[in-house]
């Protein structure tokens, strides 16, 4: 009696094996692939846009042997009203680009009408995002820059240096895409300033860029940013720069539109010679345009 | 008591020869390559992908590819991070697949070298999207490796890609997808 339970028993056990051996071989759910991309690592792209917030860099670099082509405008001020055609009667300008040197590694060169001044950087991408296996939470860049300023000498007649003409400009530069629409960044800066107006002012000036950017269409997202410079350091004219805008994406084009109380396209400038107030309406509309070419 | 565990030993042997019968049938191979093609008078857009993982059953003929769309190369770097951020959405959606069948794997002689063709038809999954897709399989045997190649066309639109009015133009509607892989069977 006890034999034929196990018998029985044994039967049943082939018979559920036998279905299940085959509802395997022929269903569907069958899966010949060890896909687990959990395993993979995948870098963060598209941060930002491009690889300016709107005034200051973001993290974002060109690929290798890629330039980058910018023309940069700041209008007047809107505040003058309609006989300036708020602002658009004046306009400043940089022309510029950045060129891959490889995909972490830039370089760039400018020139703004901006105290006719002459600018080059070099920016590196020592951590990207990531995740998967050996994650990494933030993407971080260095970036310095130099600017020269070409005016004639506001005193010929005394003895001046070449080197009165340089500024610099060194930031770390980190940012981390929080999804798929948000993204922030945190850009600690040092300014120097190789010539001061006057023994109260200091030569280094620390500040502390903060920007953001959150994506409201596909290829369209608002950009924030803002420079805020540690206090007892400079004139008190001088205000913090901030920029908003929006960030147009067309293809191989970027279309930057926005508003900042900064005059100046380039580090040094907006950083410390921003004297605008935006309650004062003293505001300018601007616009960057960047245009990849790929060699 | 001894009758039970001689049950238990049979099921485990039955299922062990089962399990050598059923692997020793399949190829695989984690290096097969994708490539997609987009003519339009405007622009020609090129892409592959060295990375895919496919596999089939000699026996039951199922097929199976997987592939990242982040994995996708470019000649142009800008392209290829619009194709993964606002066509693809690979954040959203990393993976594109292939689940179907050699519609005839019996009449392919796997330890015979040669050239067969087959019809191969499945289910080609982009981004969430599922859609029948077949076409023609041409297999060359060599020496217990199999290169399989395919080619295939879709439509972006059918795929939940989302083309804006002014780019339309350079993106064509029927894309060229080229399939081609090495498979070796993991038992030899």
């Amino acid at each position: 009696m006890q034999n034929f339970d196990y018998i029985h028993v044994l039967r049943i056990k082939l018979i559920l094996f036998l279905a299940f051996f085959y509802s395997n071989v022929f269903s569907q759910d069958l899966n010949l692939i060890d896909d687990n991309e959990s395993k993979e690592k995948i870098y963060t792209i598209a941060t930002f846009k491009t690889n300016r917030i709107v005034n200051g860099h973001s993290i974002e670099t060109v690929a290798k042997n890629e330039f980058d082509f910018k023309i940069s405008h700041r209008f007047g001020v809107v505040g003058n009203g309609f006989y300036d055609l708020f602002g658009l009667d004046y306009a400043s300008m940089r022309m510029g680009g950045d060129f891959g040197i490889t995909d972490n590694l830039n370089v760039g060169l400018g020139r703004s009408t901006v105290q006719k001044t002459y600018d080059g950087f070099i920016k590196y991408k020592f951590l990207k995002q990531s995740k998967g296996q050996k994650s990494c939470p933030i993407t971080g860049v260095i970036m310095s820059h130099m600017g020269i300023n070409s005016l004639k000498w506001t005193n010929p007649e005394r003895e001046n240096l070449f080197t009165s003409r340089l500024h610099f400009t060194h930031q770390l530069l980190i940012a981390r895409k929080f999804s798929k629409n948000f993204s922030a960044q945190i850009s600690p800066t040092l300014t120097h300033l190789n010539i001061v107006k006057n023994n109260n002012l200091a030569n280094d000036i620390i500040s502390i860029g903060i920007g953001a950017r959150q994506k409201i269409l596909t290829r369209v997202s608002v950009n924030f940013e803002y420079y805020y410079i540690l206090t007892d350091q400079i004139d008190e004219n001088s205000v913090n720069a901030l920029s908003l805008g929006f960030d147009i994406e067309t293809g191989g084009h970027v279309f930057q539109l926005f508003f900042t109380n900064a005059n100046s396209p380039f580090e040094k400038g907006f950083i410390t010679d921003t004297r605008g107030k935006w309650i004062d309406g003293d505001v300018r509309f601007g616009f960057n345009i960047a245009r990849i070419f790929d060699f | 008591m001894t009758m039970k565990k001689i049950a238990l030993a049979f099921t485990a042997l039955l299922s062990l020869f089962a399990f050598i019968n059923h692997s020793g049938g399949i190829y695989k191979t984690n290096t097969g390559n994708i490539s997609f093609y987009s003519y339009t008078p405007v622009k020609d857009i090129r892409a592959s992908n060295h990375k895919v993982k496919t596999a089939f059953s000699s026996e039951s003929g199922q097929l199976q590819f997987s592939c990242l769309i982040k994995d996708f190369e470019f000649k142009n770097a800008l392209m290829q991070e619009h194709f993964n951020e606002n066509y693809m959405e690979s954040t959203t959606y990393p993976k594109a697949t292939f689940d179907g069948f050699i519609t005839s794997v019996s009449a392919i002689d796997f330890n015979k070298d040669g050239t067969y063709t087959s019809e191969v038809t499945g289910k080609l999954k982009i981004k969430d999207v599922s859609k029948k897709v077949s076409t023609t399989g041409t297999f060359f045997v060599t020496g217990g490796i199999v290169n399989a190649k395919a080619t295939f066309n879709v439509n972006p639109y059918d795929y939940n890609v989302k083309i804006p009015k002014m780019i339309a133009p350079k993106i064509s509607e029927s894309i060229e997808i080229i399939v081609d892989s090495d498979y070796t069977s993991n038992n030899k």
